[in-house]
């Protein structure tokens, strides 16, 4: 009984979610495969190798999966499918693009952000933006599956596992990749880093969004998130989007400042380690998750906290 | 060009749902029921398009229980012209839903299906591309801009890093994340317009699909309390404790 893990990866250099990943997968079965598909994709094939719990790599490379194009990517892990019982896909937007794909194709439901295995054919999952826990069984013969990353420890290193290389599928010609606008930054990746700075509406506006939270993050050397209210406000980009359908994060540090705690928020961080609050308002719901909340203007105590680190 | 946009009527996001004390699922008697808002800006794509032209038809479907009537009123108050209802009690999952959306693709022959990207209550992010799938077309899912040509589209996506674009052949699909639009709010003159508007029923048996539960609920259960901590006086205490107490600076 062998599981395949899809890799998330930019050729060079394998995604940390698919660390997380490999723990699911290890949590089903013993025998856990990678699948790496990419172009020039042979360093992060080694990198997938080197995983402790990995025992064989997949390698399937040509320029037709250099985008990782949903169509093309779903017919690669369709061509090697029916050899395992599960494949599992880190929750990510890569990961959620493309396993639904594969389950209807395979004519089989698709278990969707487990946080827990609790047997091989059992698993435990968030619904209404967390605030209940589903545990489903499915009955199908192969499990189409994608993790919650923060819900499982990332694996660690081991011996090298054995690298074999696959048929590329062919083009589907269904989509075609026109261009990426990829935000360049200094800080750490949203949901990899260990301390977020996320801000909310009462930040006010785009530009003191920016002056408030940058020199505390750069103090901390913390990412930068965001509530939906200051994404839709306009403050701060769409992929700093921290809640239930944006990203899903798990610092050992999240300091939420000016955010109310709205439950699709709430969804999105409330498995950080440990969580401040700074909020002028004593009632915002925030306070009800934070380790620490300080009922302030943020306006001051930000600026004041910056100095005091 | 026909575009077909399903909606589903979903527990209001502004209701915290309770989890039933025999663990069966969660309780939503007398809960405010509403359009999952993915949805509505699905709904809102589709009714700009038409007005800048490049759509001629739209059509709103609902799969679930007779009171998403009241959800495909609301899409054609939109500006959805007409609506299909396909009734079931069965609470379809996402790729019984796939199915008979396929089977309706089959039916109107739409040359774009615009979804929303995940619904709220089950919090799947599935149909969108299993209907592709099913259908072997194109997707391009969790779009913030939709460019329509002639016989293609381009759509912008918001992904973990950024945007990427990307330009599918029609037919295909689509699936609207938030920053796509902002739905209009619908005025009394086309709700009571939206009344008017045709409606047909049918139900999974009448397209051919089988909606049997391929995904057991085993139970359902509140998600672990996080307890509420301290309220700290000032920032001097707050920096103390997270060095000394909390260890995390």
């Amino acid at each position: 009984m062998s599981v395949l893990v899809i890799a998330e990866h930019d050729h060079a250099l394998l995604k940390g979610a698919t660390l997380n990943t490999v723990t699911a997968a290890t949590r089903c079965s013993s025998d856990v495969h990678v699948l790496i598909a990419g172009y020039n994709a042979a360093d992060a094939a080694r990198q997938a190798a080197g995983i402790r719990g990995v025992t064989k790599v997949l390698h399937a490379d040509a320029p037709q999966l250099e985008e990782q194009l949903a169509e093309n990517i779903a017919a690669q892990v369709l061509a090697i499918a029916s050899n395992y019982t599960h494949v599992l896909f880190p929750a990510t937007a890569h990961g959620k693009n493309v396993a639904p794909r594969v389950a209807a194709k395979l004519d089989v439901a698709q278990i969707s952000d487990i946080i827990k295995v609790v047997t091989h054919d059992t698993f435990e999952r968030p619904i209404y933006a967390g605030n209940a826990i589903a545990t489903v069984q499915s009955s199908d013969p192969i499990k189409i599956i994608t993790v919650r990353t923060t819900a499982f420890d990332p694996a660690g290193h081991g011996s090298a596992a054995a690298i074999e290389s696959l048929p590329p599928v062919a083009d589907s010609g269904k989509s075609v990749f026109v261009g990426r606008e990829v935000i360049k930054s200094d800080r750490p990746e949203l949901t990899a880093a260990t301390i977020i700075v996320s801000g909310g509406r009462g930040l006010g506006s785009a530009e003191k969004f920016t002056e408030v939270l940058t020199p505390i993050a750069d103090k901390l050397g913390a990412a930068l998130g965001a509530s939906r209210a200051a994404v839709d406000a306009g403050y701060a980009p769409n992929d700093w989007q921290v809640g239930q359908t944006g990203k899903i994060v798990a610092p050992n540090l999240y300091v939420a400042i000016g955010i109310s705690g709205a439950i699709q928020h709430l969804a999105g961080m409330k498995d950080s380690k440990v969580i401040v609050a700074i909020n002028k308002d004593p009632e915002a719901p925030i306070f009800s998750v934070a380790n620490y909340g300080l009922v302030a203007d943020l306006f001051t105590a930000v600026p004041e906290l910056v100095q005091a680190l | 060009m026909k575009i077909l946009v399903p909606v589903k009527r979903v527990v209001d996001f502004n209701v915290k749902v309770r989890v039933k004390s025999d663990g069966s699922g969660v309780d939503i008697t007398n809960v405010k029921m509403s359009m999952n808002p993915f949805d509505e800006i699905a709904v809102e794509e589709a009714v700009r398009l038409k007005e800048k032209g490049a759509a001629a038809e739209i059509i709103a479907v609902s799969c679930g229980v007779a009171a998403c009537q009241e959800t495909l009123r609301t899409a054609m108050a939109i500006g959805a012209d007409r609506a299909i209802l396909v009734e079931t009690n069965d609470e379809p999952q996402p790729l019984a839903v796939a199915k008979l959306l396929q089977a309706l693709v089959a039916k109107e022959q739409p040359q774009l299906v615009i979804l929303g990207k995940q619904a709220i209550d089950d919090d799947n992010n599935q149909t969108g591309q299993m209907l592709a799938a099913l259908l072997d077309w194109g997707q391009a899912t969790f779009a913030s801009r939709i460019e329509a040509q002639a016989d293609a589209v381009t759509v912008t996506r918001e992904v973990d890093s950024g945007l990427e674009t990307v330009k599918l052949p029609l037919p295909a699909v689509i699936t609207a994340d938030l920053r796509l639009n902002e739905p209009r709010y619908v005025t009394l003159p086309n709700i009571m317009k939206a009344k008017k508007k045709p409606l047909l029923v049918t139900n999974p048996a009448d397209l051919g699909v089988d909606v049997k539960t391929r995904l057991k609920t085993v139970k359902v259960s509140d998600p672990p309390a996080r307890s509420a901590g301290v309220k700290v006086p000032d920032v001097a205490t707050l920096v103390a404790k997270l060095k000394n107490e909390a260890k995390v600076i």
